[in-house]
């Protein structure tokens, strides 16, 4: 079975309900996702964030001045980017939003 | 003698030095802390910063580490007898390994989690940075290559292992898709990758599958060179979940078992050690195992390869400092335990000496191949596997380990030359395409030049690995010696190892440059040469910085 298991045992060794094979079962699968997951936790989280930020792009691509055909479409998702955008002009440096129609902060 | 006794011996050494010296280390030296706020609880973000349970770090630290680095080394080293090899192994796990990897996270916990590179800059300066770039960059290059090599001989030699061995990965694209498009549970998967990897273990000697003798005038060694890099350069490129990601686990649940199976093997079986403790004469041209030795085995005994996975990954992670001795020795132990099953499938694996002489008949000749041999023998007669499905379970072990380090090592070459790119102004070199070719290409350039297009100097690289990556722990080991004489505690306990280091692998860079002049190898005398400057500039950038610390310590001491 997976290795996730291997410390788990070690670390229930002393637990009073060591007969619950449920709950044996979830914390062997947590210890697996843990150990699939952790390593490229950052890697993962890095590459999501970069395609967000095409998607903000395209999203906000009209104000920036760029022609957009999708706008009509786009400008409904723009109030449920507004905590993104927030985070994302930070990230990029910009103290408040850069965008004049487009004030989050 | 029984291999059982030798393997209790080492286990039971390695238990010893854990107990033991690494409490001793830990309480004394690091005084490690239980209430020190670690960087995983202080900048916690779920994402880089993560306080992790020390088991799973653990896991994650020793997978991350162990390789295919701890069985080509002593199998190569065993031509020299078993005994040698294996007193370096225990011996440096316990004195070496196991400090420079708690000492690495050590450092770098205390620094804010940063890289043992960029704690370097901080403590010491920044041409001792820019010196620890390089060595990782001449490290990377020659494990590649190396690594590329030892893969073609091993699908050469057996040609059972090769549907599984490129089998493998399509089993973990599957798992990728399985996991992040499906969302299927995750020990389903693992379930069904393990069984889907053993089917193909079992299904490869019924289809051995062999590249033509020649073609395009290249041999058939070349031909799987170029292949295994073509690969590794597309591996590279793809987004981490699809391949990489994937495999790592795969490889990780394989180590594992595979590991369990060697000791499980030699536990029933009971083999002999049919290779001489100290072997009486080795075969002519073998160099001196004085300092050879040292630089033949450096993961398995110490690696400063170790160090860069301390304090990238595993520091970050850390719940309570308490952690790091476990985390870090004892994932040094592991990584032991592992060049300890080399050790003895290459020594015990054999009916008779005659055998294991006509193996080891010229330095670099036995190697992995050895392993996969004496290892098969010993798996099927303790464990009752038919032969031919042993040797290709071993096989398979062993070109997975070297695959993901290729995969890792390649993506990591490219980051460092779009480094170099962002950093000298070469706007191609910050492309990632270009800047996979190159990286690619100096591997190749790597792999052939050393010895022909048959690729058969890749393994006259391996003792030049083996020093590379000895002086990046050097670097380590210095770093960790500064920091605790500025807090003025013993140093010898880390002083006398990067000694040690220091000396064996300038001792073994000079033999080596004589020996390349003798054969007019002018490619690896060149690279030989770039080894020593750095070694040269590592020890006077130690000297240097020690004498300026003690006198520091002393002027503090003699005015307090």
């Amino acid at each position: 079975m997976s290795k996730g298991d291997r410390p788990d045992r070690q670390d229930r060794s002393g637990s009073p309900n060591r007969g619950d094979g449920r709950a044996w079962l979830e914390q062997a699968r947590h210890f697996a996702e843990e150990f699939y997951f952790g390593r490229y936790r950052s890697t993962i989280a890095r590459a999501r964030r970069d395609q967000d930020d095409l998607f903000m792009l395209l999203v906000f691509s009209e104000m920036m001045g760029v022609p957009n055909p999708a706008t009509y479409y786009t400008l409904e998702l723009q109030p449920l980017l507004l905590e993104r955008f927030h985070d994302w002009h930070r990230r990029m440096g910009m103290e408040h939003s850069p965008l004049d129609h487009f004030r989050c902060c | 003698m029984s291999a059982i006794v030798v393997l209790l011996a080492g286990l039971v050494a390695m238990a010893l030095g854990y107990f033991i010296y690494s409490k001793f280390i830990a309480e004394k030296i690091f005084q490690l802390d239980p209430n020190f706020r670690t960087p995983a609880n202080e900048f916690e973000d779920g994402v880089d910063y993560v306080p992790t349970n020390k088991f799973i770090l653990w896991g994650h630290h020793f997978t991350s580490v162990a390789g295919a680095a701890p069985i080509v080394g002593p199998a190569i080293a065993v031509i020299w007898g078993w005994l040698p090899a294996f007193l370096w192994v225990i011996f440096g796990t316990i004195f070496f390994a196991g400090v420079h990897d708690a000492g690495a996270i050590w450092a770098s916990v205390r620094n804010r989690a940063r890289s043992i590179g960029a704690v370097t800059g901080d403590v010491i300066g920044a041409r001792a940075r820019s010196l620890f770039m390089i060595v990782i960059f001449l490290v990377l290059l020659m494990v590649n290559a190396v690594f590329a090599v030892v893969i073609a001989n091993l699908l050469i030699a057996n040609p059972s292992a090769v549907v599984p061995a490129w089998g493998a990965i399509l089993v973990a694209l599957i798992i990728g898709q399985m996991i992040y498009r499906r969302r299927t549970n995750l020990l389903t998967v693992s379930i069904i990758g393990v069984v889907a990897l053993y089917g193909l273990i079992l299904i490869g000697p019924m289809v051995p599958i062999s590249l033509p003798e020649s073609f395009l005038g290249l041999p058939q060694n070349s031909l799987w060179i170029l292949i295994l890099f073509l690969y590794a350069a597309i591996a590279s490129l793809l987004p981490v979940w699809v391949l990489l990601q994937p495999r790592d686990y795969i490889n990780g649940l394989q180590l594992f078992i595979g590991l369990g199976i060697v000791y499980a093997a030699v536990l029933i079986g009971n083999p002999t050690m049919v290779a001489p403790a100290v072997n009486p004469d080795v075969p002519a041209g073998t160099p001196s195992l004085l300092p050879l030795l040292f630089v033949t085995i450096a993961c398995g005994a110490i690696s400063g390869f170790h160090g860069l996975v301390s304090s990238g990954t595993t520091s970050k992670q850390i719940k309570n400092e308490k952690d790091v001795r476990f985390v870090g020795y004892f994932g040094a132990v592991g990584e032991g335990s592992l060049a300890l099953a080399a050790i003895l499938a290459t020594s015990a694996g054999f009916a008779t000496l005659a055998e294991w002489q006509a193996l080891y008949s010229s330095f670099g000749a036995g190697g992995v191949n050895a392993f996969v041999q004496g290892g098969a023998n010993i798996v099927s007669a303790g464990l009752g596997l038919p032969q031919d499905i042993a040797v290709t379970l071993l096989t398979v072990m062993a070109v997975l380990f070297a695959g993901t380090t290729m995969d890792t090592g390649i993506r990591l070459q490219r980051y460092i030359m779009q480094e170099w790119g962002t950093i000298y102004n070469i706007p191609a070199l910050r492309s990632i395409p270009v800047a996979t070719v190159v990286a690619v290409g100096a591997c190749v350039a790597l792999a052939f030049g050393a010895g022909g297009l048959d690729g058969s100097g890749g393994l006259l690289i391996w003792p030049l690995f083996g020093t590379t990556n000895q002086l990046l722990a050097g670097l380590t080991l210095l770093v960790i010696t500064v920091i605790i004489v500025r807090l003025g505690r013993p140093m010898w306990f880390t002083l006398i190892p990067l000694a040690f280091l220091l000396t064996m692998t300038t001792y073994a860079l000079l033999i080596q440059l004589v020996s390349f002049y003798n054969d007019g190898n002018w490619f690896l005398l060149f690279l030989d040469v770039v080894i020593l400057i750095a070694a040269i500039l590592v020890l006077l950038e130690c000297v240097g910085v020690l004498r300026k610390h003690l006198r520091e310590r002393d002027a503090r001491q003699s005015t307090g």
